[in-house]
């Protein structure tokens, strides 16, 4: 009854999301990156002059920066990855508008069922473009602006532009950099102010063309005393050959208001998800992180909440499943940037079949913020000998009067638990699966039922080994 | 009622120590045997090598259940076959919910055959009748939703393992000190409760230091286990004369398992125990 028993494949070849849908790209650029493609990107996207500016300056940036020299090792040719695809001529209003072809494959992934039962809105992103939107009518009565973030750049360009690239600055890192140059699609929400959307909003990426990189971009504001919940699922097939998945999203969280953005990652074992999310909280604003990482073959992505004015709160969940040949290098920031404001990170990692898990955090109290509480606990979960866990928390403390805790551990799975569960009349596998939902349980109950259900059922599928 | 589970020459070592040096006994569903020993006799050893605890092996000898041997098979198939053990330390499992564990343990052991994936026992009638155990020993309901052993003080950690044996109602019960860190009026309690859940419907093994345990449930048999034997087995009697006046006539008696008994409880062997 060792734990060596434990099912031996946890790689993602049987995905249940993994089928693949003809490519019927009506543009696509060439392979590589330069000011020609970038330049190409912006005409086919018919876009201002600033924002071309902008990604042109980006595009400089990311060829100027080195490769971080930290967190996993990442092996991709730049110039061997096509940048943008554009799969359909403009987006579909109504769901019958939407090419048959891309609908079997959202059919596939349940969103219209999804949307049926409590979605306030559906935004899913097939390759490079939202081809398929919907609000309901009520949140847009409120004034709520919920579209892809191409449609933003020309139709609501001046609240784009006011926040657009201030959060995450195209020199922050060279993935950013990257972002910039290329992006396309993403969220664009804005919730004007004391607007409450009751429901989760919702949107779904997809992956679907070999050495196709996903450069969405999203930007969320929450205006004073608004409140939303943003809710991204990403579901990818399996290739096999690298392929890049590089998000920025920036997120401002006004005076009294409040933001929870969730993320269930389910990528592909073959991509590379290098994801910068930032947040600025201002006075009295609760930004929350919940985020979910369960695919992908290299993810490095550290959720970070500023608490820019006095009060501000920021709370990072983060969870972490490294099966064999993940590298989840994953974990969150918080820099106190005010008085009086407090933070929270909750970081819980697996490890099975030779994954190896990485938390890697940041907490900063900056200079004035007095009387800020900061809180950091991470706790690892190791399936079996081969697999790996890694800490590493920075601590930068400028302030004297504060007060910052931090609590780690590492446990293996219990023999002694399995051995209980076991003489209970539960199989190993089911014993495991068990110990490995309790493990997680503190953040499964802040997911939305759906999605709390989804995961289980993803972590459900990992641990019996049929997540090819 | 003729399930009968058989110990025959049962030799068990952990790491290559000997700890069981051929136990015999043999115990049918509605009867009640006390097992009693000192420190490092191998009471506890006995009920987990039962049950089928993956560190210690089996150098010789036997355990049958209704003839068919049950040394190939994991816990959770002892478990479903019919067996339970109420352990004297249970382990946490944070993060799970009493209630969920216990239905798919209820489920399991119900139908032995179920696969995993397939239904669990309908969850309105398992909520009902885990009430109306829970209510039977004067447990609160809300104690289901809390995570299995995870901050329970002792005495919740051993009402839990009762609520467990009230559940599965197995063929045959190990109770490994089921009363050990409970105050007096605890141990009634849990003696009573044993009873009333229908214990001598089952086979119970009942390993303990004291006679209150016993109260609610009288033993037919008391064994006494040193040094990894059974060295005497007498009534109820035997078990008041233990309780009163310590192992000293045993020990005299059985100079070899006496001695046995101390090399398995010196010091360096204890921290392996």
């Amino acid at each position: 009854m060792s734990t060596d028993l434990l099912p031996e494949e946890s790689t993602y070849e049987i995905n249940k999301y993994d089928f693949r849908t003809k490519s019927n790209a009506v543009f696509k650029a060439r392979k590589g990156i330069d000011a020609e493609i970038v330049n190409q990107i912006s005409d086919m996207k018919n876009e201002p002059a600033w924002m071309r500016q902008f990604r042109l300056e980006a595009l400089e940036i990311f060829l100027s920066k080195p490769m971080p020299k930290w967190g996993g090792a990442i092996d991709l040719d730049f110039q061997d990855i096509f940048y943008y695809l554009k799969p359909t001529n403009g987006q579909g209003k109504t769901w019958d508008e939407v090419p048959q072809e891309i609908k079997d494959t959202f059919e596939k992934l349940g969103i219209p069922e999804a949307e049926r039962k409590f979605l306030a809105g559906v935004k899913a992103q097939f390759e490079s473009e939202v081809v398929y939107g919907s609000l309901k009518e009520d949140l847009a009565e409120k004034g709520v602006i919920f579209t892809d973030t191409d449609t933003a750049v020309r139709e609501h360009s001046d609240l784009l532009r006011e926040y657009f690239g201030k959060i995450i600055p195209s020199n922050d890192n060279k993935f950013a950099a990257l972002n910039s140059a290329v992006w396309s699609g993403g969220s664009f929400i804005y919730v004007p102010k004391g607007v409450k959307i009751e429901f989760p909003l919702q949107a779904y990426f997809r992956i679907n063309a070999e050495n196709m990189g996903q450069f969405e971009r999203t930007l969320i504001i929450v205006d004073e005393g608004a409140q939303v919940h943003y809710v991204e699922g990403c579901t990818a097939p399996m290739y096999s050959s690298e392929s890049l998945h590089s998000a920025v999203v920036e997120v401002i969280v006004k005076k009294n208001a409040r933001c929870r953005y969730t993320t269930i990652q389910n990528w592909a074992n073959n991509i590379y998800n290098l994801v910068t999310k930032r947040a600025f909280a201002y006075q009295d604003a609760v930004m929350e992180w919940v985020d979910g990482n369960l695919g992908s073959q290299l993810t490095m992505k550290y959720p970070a909440v500023y608490m820019m004015e006095p009060g501000a709160r920021g709370e990072i969940l983060s969870i972490a499943f490294s099966g064999k040949g993940q590298h989840q290098d994953a974990g969150a920031k918080l820099v106190h940037c005010a008085p009086n404001t407090t933070g929270q990170i909750i970081s819980k990692s697996i490890s099975k079949n030779g994954g190896r898990s990485s938390y890697r955090g940041l907490a900063r109290v900056e200079r004035g913020a007095v009387n800020s509480k900061c809180n950091v606990v991470c706790d690892a979960l190791i399936l079996d000998p081969a697999s790996r866990s890694d800490t590493y928390p920075y601590i930068e403390i400028m302030e004297q009067d504060v007060s910052i805790g931090h609590e780690a551990s590492v446990s293996r799975i219990g023999e002694e638990q399995l051995f209980y569960l076991m003489s209970r009349g539960l199989s190993e596998a089911e014993a495991s699966t068990m110990i490995v939902n309790g493990f997680i349980e503190p953040l499964v109950k802040e997911l939305p039922m759906e999605y709390a259900v989804e995961l289980n059922r993803l972590i459900q599928l990992q641990m019996e080994g049929s997540v090819g | 009622m003729n399930d009968v589970l058989e110990i025959r020459n049962l030799h068990v070592e952990i790491e290559g120590k000997k700890i069981l040096r051929g136990v015999n006994l043999t115990l049918r569903r509605g009867e009640t045997h006390a097992l009693m020993g000192p420190n490092g006799s191998g009471k506890s050893t006995l009920g987990l090598v039962i049950m089928g605890h993956p560190n210690y092996t089996v150098t010789e000898g036997d355990i049958l259940l209704n003839g068919e041997s049950l040394l190939e098979q994991e816990a959770d198939e002892r478990a479903r076959a019919g067996l339970f053990m109420a352990f004297q330390r249970p382990v946490a499992i944070p993060g799970v919910k009493l209630a969920d564990f216990l239905r798919h343990a209820t489920t399991n052991v119900r139908n032995p055959e179920r696969k995993e994936g397939e239904e669990l026992i309908p969850m309105k009638e398992f909520r009902s009748e885990l009430k109306d155990k829970m209510k039977q020993l004067q447990m609160d309901s809300e104690f289901a939703r809390r995570y299995v052993n995870d901050g329970f003080s002792g005495g919740e950690m051993k009402r839990a393992e009762i609520l467990q044996l009230a559940m599965l109602q197995p063929k045959f019960a190990i109770l490994d000190e089921t009363d050990s860190g409970l105050d007096a009026d605890a141990v009634r309690l849990a003696s009573q409760s044993i009873a009333e859940i229908g214990g001598e419907k089952m086979g119970l093994l009942i390993i303990t230091h004291h006679d209150k345990l016993l109260e609610h449930n009288p033993p037919q048999y008391t064994h006494v286990i040193l040094g990894g034997r059974i060295v005497e087995t007498g009534g109820k009697e035997l078990a008041d004369e233990l309780h009163n006046r310590g192992y000293e006539r045993i020990r005299r008696q059985y100079p070899d398992a006496a001695a046995a008994n101390d090399e398995a409880t010196a010091p360096e062997a204890l921290a392996e125990v």
